[in-house]
């Protein structure tokens, strides 16, 4: 199997987030990058795939030349070819620009599957996935947390025809059985992704990058600043300590109607 | 212009999210001078009309799709007579181009144009992810506050970093599609409730859009939905391990609730991810949030932002999540959470 | 959630294993009414405990450093948190093989175990590394483990339990105020917390790589900076998944790729020191809320840790090559450095009251804990800590650029070859004698003390070289030749030949004024400063207990005026010294920029003196008796001559205007021409003539841990006034005979020559052992060391300073000394000077 990963590269960010004087951007002084915790996932579901069923995993972002740090990452961790698609211009990459600069990136190879985090950690989107997919003409699938693959068992081949993919919502699973070639948005909780390994990372940074150049294109969604919610003047009711307090808890919980 | 809302219905009512998309709509349309239009997909008769009516939508359109296919539920929005015939003879029209794409051309210059919303859910995302895709629109996802701009167009505030940041933003789009956080606007019924007149709407649909539909069974978990249940009890580092989390399950059921839990358990093993509360597991809005042996991580307050009421039980008084709380119990849950169900039960 | 009270007798601020150390060390000694403060959450309030890689090697060049790690490992011990591991430096460059050796010399030195390793008996005690890779290994069974968050929390916890402490985690100091005492110093008055306000008496930073922010707060310097030290761990380890506990295996130091590999439970973590320094500015450390980790643990940069990746699986290729395995965490974590790696421990300079614990790391934590809870309650503390005092720099050396320059240099030498005598490189020049252009333009090469450029020797007296050939002690082994030059011999007898003219303007000069001023320093000094205006007197300061703490000149200028002269690295600790003990009527006032000093010795320098000075003074140069001081006009300018010597040699100090020092020096060089003047170094000046005359140096042989009595120092009688200390001194003088259990002595080295025929010098820190080879300890428990090393071209021998157990004390006695591995056959010589034991050329 041939899986196009797509990943972003995203500010790490623990606690509060702190942003920038101009309100433009997250501080990142002190944060650092990474992908977010979908696209991890998602990159593990590839090289678990490949693993299996053999192939090889690309893996692709759009973002500055600094994007190369996660590139590499994901070449650590078993992929074995790295796109960059490099943002040129000023300006934060919509939806639209971005799945259309993927697309190129995906309809250039015979990939049997893309795969993408359900949604950037930063931007939260909810659409690229879905916009690649119709730009692509085939089928997707998101918010996915099991992925199976089905091959062609008459001719014996080891043809990957349709995955099977699975999520949850409200209570009910939801499984969608998708023609090969197809897109695929995961979810964390799909699997447990792995660590690099020190020889991973050898390889990762002995690894040449393929470099496209990418100009920006204004969107009809624009940001004009961020900030940081203000949170409420909060003060909590302690109740007390260790079970002497479990009165009082119960009470508490009288009083907020939850006992029936 | 028409402010149209998708309506996701939960057991046969309307889904608590899209109670709160449809009070933005609600929203939204008077700041416009506009009406409310629900779209439902079912049959016409599983309309509810009163909850509709009470959330002041004068027209709802039940589309008939069977389960829930998410480009035939966009095909059916995008190609709503209605809505395509409010754009205006000549002035606009939904065109398919060559890719097969749908592109919306609108002159739309001194006049607002319709809008979109649904709730910021799986669904609610996804389907006008790709009603965006159709019609080559952009789609501004989880937002909590949409006001018409000055000059055309909307002046938003919505969620980057689940919650973590607002965007202020502008929508300049001939059609506005939007998408309401879940957790971040309330649920308000109209001042008047008016009359509900249902449509009933076959959509056109090609068999590429009915290629990926869900099938559906219960979920393996089986118990009650973690995102719609009212009461949560959330565990944390703090419950030690898996075998830990057994009163955590009693209380939980003798509260007619669910278990949540922070992502250090899921890391862990102990509980599996579809129980993760947080940026990037499941937002929850209970009306109480028990957290037990939860610090209180920002990306985990970012889950559970939404509760109505949050109690805190923690060795650590100093614990994050012992600040957010309405009430905080200071202790160890190994101890507490025995004495608290032996008491519930005693009740 | 807890309440601030609203006073303390003191504030520690910072709840790493410094801050907790401290309050257990303060409610031993019997404080009460204690508030710990942290922003952070406990037990891990976020600082650099929280991810330290806890491991401890007992080796160290520095006797401060061993001893503060010793003792911190002894209370880790009695905590029960420590885990012995062994610890293995190896060797991957012959170079480094050297240097092991030296690393267990100086671990004999100190009573550490220690032994050589082949590369099978490495690969015996780690069998996961390739013993192909290495030439050999030092070993170090005493490395250990600690669990310092968990040693912290003990200590807190039993500070707590005597009712001396309040906690307050998650609260953030906001300010700490200050206000004029009655003596017009600032003083501490509150901290101001989110928690409220809290009167206190004592304020403590204890705040690791935020202290420079906090002492910001009060309006004091810490020459302390954040700097990166990036870790890695990586797992599951399938070898380690057999082994219980924390640590099986002894920690490997890949020293040669500042590197080490660490056992920590199922992972293995490997730290570097190789990667460019990066500096983080205190302001810059984000808040608990914002870090992602926590503040300390920052985003790892990958490619600064490449490089070493392939050192590190070269090294241990099939535990660390496992494909398996993942780097499960890593991190650039924040560490403290100062301009010269030491702590920084005691009261701060600019407000009494406000108190450093910082730039401790993990080894030396409980040990400075406990030091600084021993200052604070006005006692001697356990281990000499003079060189990590937080008043030891003078202001320009505090300032964040200096720090940080110096802190970037240093890292990489973290694990380096670092010669004893090397210097540092950047932010250099900083200070400058008047007389740098003059000295620069004789070629001096110039050493630093203090950030003072000092001359060392002069490539213009190369000529010299051949004139004493045969008498110059050349050296050549490369390791005693680096940072230094055959010339400082040829200087030296020169200067006993002729007359040598030194720059002595790095001199630290501090006016003692006002009515008070003799009291003052009289309180202070073993020496009667009591004489006549126009005496200079040589003495030493002492603390409670009778150690020194100061050696230094005092001249009576007159009735109330008294002038401090010490040595450059001294001098801001001396001030700070003399400013706390000073009572009221007394001024204090450094006047070290405005003064220049010229050092005139030798046989000519009476007839150079004759040539400069007007004929009405000439006449009465011979009632300049050695310790008189007299201002004398030398081609225009007043001039005050001092008759003292630290050479051995006739002549003067002549202290000058700095802006008449070039005049000075000048008129002195143009008349000292015909007699033989030469410029002579600080090499000279410090050491070979020094030694010869067996001249003790602070810091070297005078240290609070020696007595006056052991050093040799005792005069006949005691000054009637008392003075700090004095108690102890005369205790000290009663009981020498019975008691004394050192004797500091000089050595010459008999045989030089090595096993492989090469003459070696031993440059200090040796252990000396007896005859037999065994370690010499005296009945105190303290241990023969070389306190102080360098060639006596005058006696034609190399020369050694150390403290011997009497019974081995008497001139004559056979002993060896330990030099990179070798011993060789040393002879008690004197007890005071080898040369001129007399002192009759210094009388003229």
């Amino acid at each position: 199997m041939e899986i196009l990963v797509c990943v972003k590269r995203v500010p790490t960010v623990g606690g509060a987030i702190t942003l920038t004087a101009d309100g433009q951007a997250v501080d990142t002084r002190m944060s650092g990058f990474t992908i977010s915790p979908h696209e991890e996932c998602a990159v593990e579901e590839a090289v678990r795939l490949v693993d299996r069923h053999g192939g090889s995993v690309t893996v692709v972002t759009l973002g500055p030349v600094e994007a190369e740090e996660q590139l590499r990452f994901c070449l650590s961790l078993g992929a074995s070819k790295a796109v960059l698609l490099e943002a040129c211009g000023a300006g934060e990459f919509g939806p639209i620009a971005t799945a259309s600069a993927l697309a190129s990136v995906a309809e250039s190879g015979a990939f049997d599957l893309v795969l993408l985090g359900n949604e950037a950690s930063d931007t939260g989107d909810y659409q690229v996935g879905i916009r690649l997919a119709h730009l692509l003409r085939q089928p997707v699938a998101t918010g996915i947390k099991a992925l199976s693959v089905a091959f062609d068992g008459v001719s014996g081949s080891v043809e990957a025809v349709s995955v099977e993919a699975a999520r949850e919502y409200r209570g009910v699973s939801e499984t969608f059985q998708l023609p090969l070639p197809a897109v695929v948005t995961v979810k964390e909780g799909i699997n447990l992704p792995r660590y690099p390994s020190l020889p991973g990372r050898l390889r990762a940074k002995r690894a040449s990058i393929e470099r496209i150049p990418v100009q920006f294109a204004p969107e009809g969604l624009r940001m004009r600043t961020l900030r940081v919610p203000v949170a409420g003047q909060h003060t909590a009711t302690v109740l007390g300590h260790g079970v002497d307090a479990v009165p009082d808890l119960v009470r508490v919980l009288g009083e907020l109607g939850v006992l029936s | 212009m028409t402010v149209y809302c998708l309506v996701e219905l939960d057991a046969g009512t309307v889904a608590d999210a899209s109670l709160r998309a449809l009070t933005m709509a609600r929203g939204l349309a008077s700041a416009r001078g506009a009406d409310v239009a629900a779209v439902v997909f079912g049959e016409a008769a599983s309309v509810p009309v009163a909850e509709l009516a009470a959330y002041g939508v004068m027209n709802a359109y039940a589309v008939a799709v069977d389960g829930y296919a998410p480009q035939a539920w966009a095909r059916a929005i995008a190609e709503l007579p209605n809505l395509a015939g409010s754009l205006g003879e000549g002035a606009s029209s939904w065109v398919k181009t060559d890719t097969g794409l749908a592109v919306l051309t609108h002159d739309h210059e001194g006049e607002a144009g319709p809008a979109v919303l649904a709730a910021g859910t799986d669904h609610g995302n996804e389907v006008l992810a790709h009603v965006g895709a159709i019609a080559g629109l952009p789609v501004a996802a989880n937002c909590v506050a949409a006001a018409p701009a000055p000059g055309g167009g909307l002046e938003l505030v919505r969620q980057r970093w689940a919650g973590l940041l607002l965007e202020d933003a502008v929508l300049d789009a001939p059609v506005a599609l939007l998408t309401v956080a879940t957790d971040a606007v309330a649920a308000v019924p109209a001042d008047s409730p008016g009359p509900v007149t249902v449509h009933e709407v076959k959509p056109e649909l090609s068999a590429g859009d009915l290629v990926v539909r869900a099938e559906e069974a219960p979920a393996a978990a089986g118990g009650a939905s973690l995102a719609t249940a009212r009461v949560v009890v959330g565990g944390g580092r703090g419950v030690g391990s898996a075998d830990g989390f057994a009163p955590l399950e009693e209380l939980a059921s003798l509260l007619g609730g669910v278990v949540g839990v922070s992502r250090v358990v899921t890391s862990e093993g102990w509980r599996p991810h579809a129980q993760q509360v947080g940026q990037t597991g499941t937002k929850i809005t209970p009306d109480l949030y028990l957290a037990c042996g939860i610090s209180g991580a920002i990306q985990h307050i970012a889950g559970c932002a939404g509760a109505r009421h949050i109690v805190a039980i923690n060795t650590d008084p100093a614990a994050p999540m012992m600040a957010r709380a309405d009430y905080a119990l200071i202790g160890d849950l190994h101890q507490v959470l025995p004495a608290l169900i032996e008491a519930l039960r005693a009740r | 959630m807890t309440e601030a009270p609203t006073r303390a007798r003191a504030v520690i601020i910072g709840a790493g294993i410094v801050g907790n150390s401290l309050v257990h060390h303060l409610a031993l000694l019997g404080w009460k009414d204690l508030v710990l403060v942290d922003k952070g959450p406990l037990p891990n309030p976020g600082g650099s405990t929280g991810h330290a890689s806890n491991f401890i090697f007992p080796i160290e060049y520095s006797k401060m450093m061993f001893e503060l790690t010793k003792d911190s490992t002894e209370q880790y011990q009695e905590l029960g948190v420590f885990t012995e591991s062994g610890g293995i430096e190896v060797a991957r460059a012959p170079e480094r093989m050297i240097e092991l050796k030296r690393r267990v010399t100086q671990a004999k030195a100190w009573g550490i175990p220690a032994e050589h390793l082949t590369p099978e008996g490495v690969h015996k005690l780690v069998p996961y590394l390739d013993p192909s890779v290495i030439l050999g290994g030092g070993y170090f069974p005493t490395v250990g483990v600690v669990d310092s968050l968990r040693a912290g929390t003990l200590m807190r916890e039993k500070a707590q339990a005597a009712g001396a402490l309040t906690v307050l985690s998650g609260t953030e100091v906001l300010d700490i105020t200050t206000a004029a005492d009655e003596t017009g110093h600032e003083r501490v008055r509150s901290v101001v917390t989110s928690a409220g306000e809290i009167r206190a008496d004592n304020v403590v930073i204890c705040c690791g790589v935020w202290s420079p922010r906090v002492a910001r707060m009060a309006g004091a310097r810490l020459p302390l900076t954040p700097i990166v030290h990036q870790m890695i761990s990586v797992g599951p380890i399938a070898l380690f998944a057999g082994t219980t506990g924390e640590i099986s295996y002894p920690i490997v130091r890949d020293v040669d790729y500042g590197m080490y590999e660490r056992q920590h439970g199922g992972d293995m973590e490997v730290g570097s020191y190789a990667h460019r320094p990066i500096l983080i500015w205190a302001d810059d450390i984000p808040s608990n809320e914002a870090a992602v980790l926590s503040p300390t643990e920052l985003p790892f940069t990958q490619d600064d840790f490449d490089p070493q990746l392939e050192q590190a699986l070269e090294l241990m290729p099939e535990l660390l090559g496992d494909e398996k395995a993942g780097t499960r965490y890593a991190i650039n974590g924040l560490i403290s450095m100062t301009p010269d790696g030491h702590p920084l421990l005691g009261e701060v300079p600019e407000v009494k009251g406000l108190w450093s614990a910082a730039a401790s790391w993990i080894k030396e934590g409980p040990g400075c804990g406990r030091v600084v809870a021993e200052l604070m309650s006005g006692r001697v503390p356990t281990v000499d800590v003079h060189e990590a005092s937080a008043a030891r720099f003078y202001p320009a050396a505090r300032t964040a650029a200096n720090t940080r320059d110096r802190a970037a240099e240093a890292f990489n030498k973290m694990y380096g070859i670092v010669h004893p005598r090397e210097q540092y490189e950047s932010t250099r020049p900083m200070r400058v004698s008047p007389l740098h252009e003059r000295t620069a333009a004789l070629g001096a090469t110039y050493f630093e003390t203090a950030r003072w450029e000092r001359p060392q020797w002069y490539a213009t007296n190369e000529p010299l070289l051949d004139k004493y050939a045969g008498r110059l002690m050349e050296r050549p082994a490369e390791w005693e030749s680096r940072w230094w030059s055959p010339i400082i011999n040829a200087e030296h007898l020169a200067l006993r030949d002729g007359a040598g003219l030194v720059d002595l303007s790095a001199f630290t000069i501090l006016d003692v004024t006002g009515p008070g001023a003799l009291a003052g320093l009289q309180n202070l000094a073993v020496a009667q400063l009591d004489v006549p205006a126009g005496r200079v007197v040589y003495t030493s300061f002492l603390n409670e207990e009778g150690g020194i703490v100061a050696d230094l000149t005092v001249m009576r200028l007159s009735s109330q005026a008294f002038r401090v002269v010490t040595g450059a690295a001294d001098g801001a600790r001396d001030a700070q010294w003399i400013s706390d003990h000073l009572a009221a009527g007394a001024v204090l006032t450094d006047v070290t920029s405005a003064w220049a000093t010229i050092g005139l010795w030798g046989p000519r320098a009476a007839a150079v003196m004759d040539d400069v000075l007007d004929e009405a003074e000439k006449r009465t140069r011979s009632a300049f008796p050695f310790g008189s001081i007299s201002s004398v006009e030398i081609g225009g300018s007043v001039v005050l001559a001092s008759r003292i010597s630290y050479v051995g040699e006739y002549g003067w100090e002549l202290h000058v205007p700095a802006d008449q020092a070039g005049h000075l020096w000048d008129r002195l060089w143009d008349a000292g021409q015909p007699h033989g003047l030469v410029p002579v170094g600080i090499g000279v000046y410090g050491t070979t003539a020094r030694l010869e005359k067996g001249y003790r140096a602070f810091g070297a042989e005078l240290t609070p841990d020696f007595t006056l009595v052991e050093a040799g120092m005792t005069r006949p009688r005691v000054k009637a006034q008392a003075f700090i200390g004095k108690r102890a001194y005369l205790a000290q003088r009663e009981a020498r005979r019975s008691m004394s259990t050192a004797v500091l002595a000089t050595l010459t080295v008999d045989s030089l020559v090595s096993a492989d025929g090469t003459p070696r010098y031993a440059m200090g820190g040796e252990p000396v052992l007896s005859a037999e080879g065994s370690r010499l300890v005296d009945s105190r428990g303290r241990p023969s060391y070389v306190t102080s090393a360098g060639s006596g071209p005058s006696t034609g021998s190399h020369l050694l300073m150390a403290y011997l157990p009497a019974r081995v004390s008497p001139v004559g006695t056979k002993l060896l000394v330990e030099y990179m591995g070798e011993q060789y056959p040393v002879t008690v010589a004197s007890h005071g000077a080898v040369f001129d034991p007399s002192g009759s050329r210094m009388r003229g």
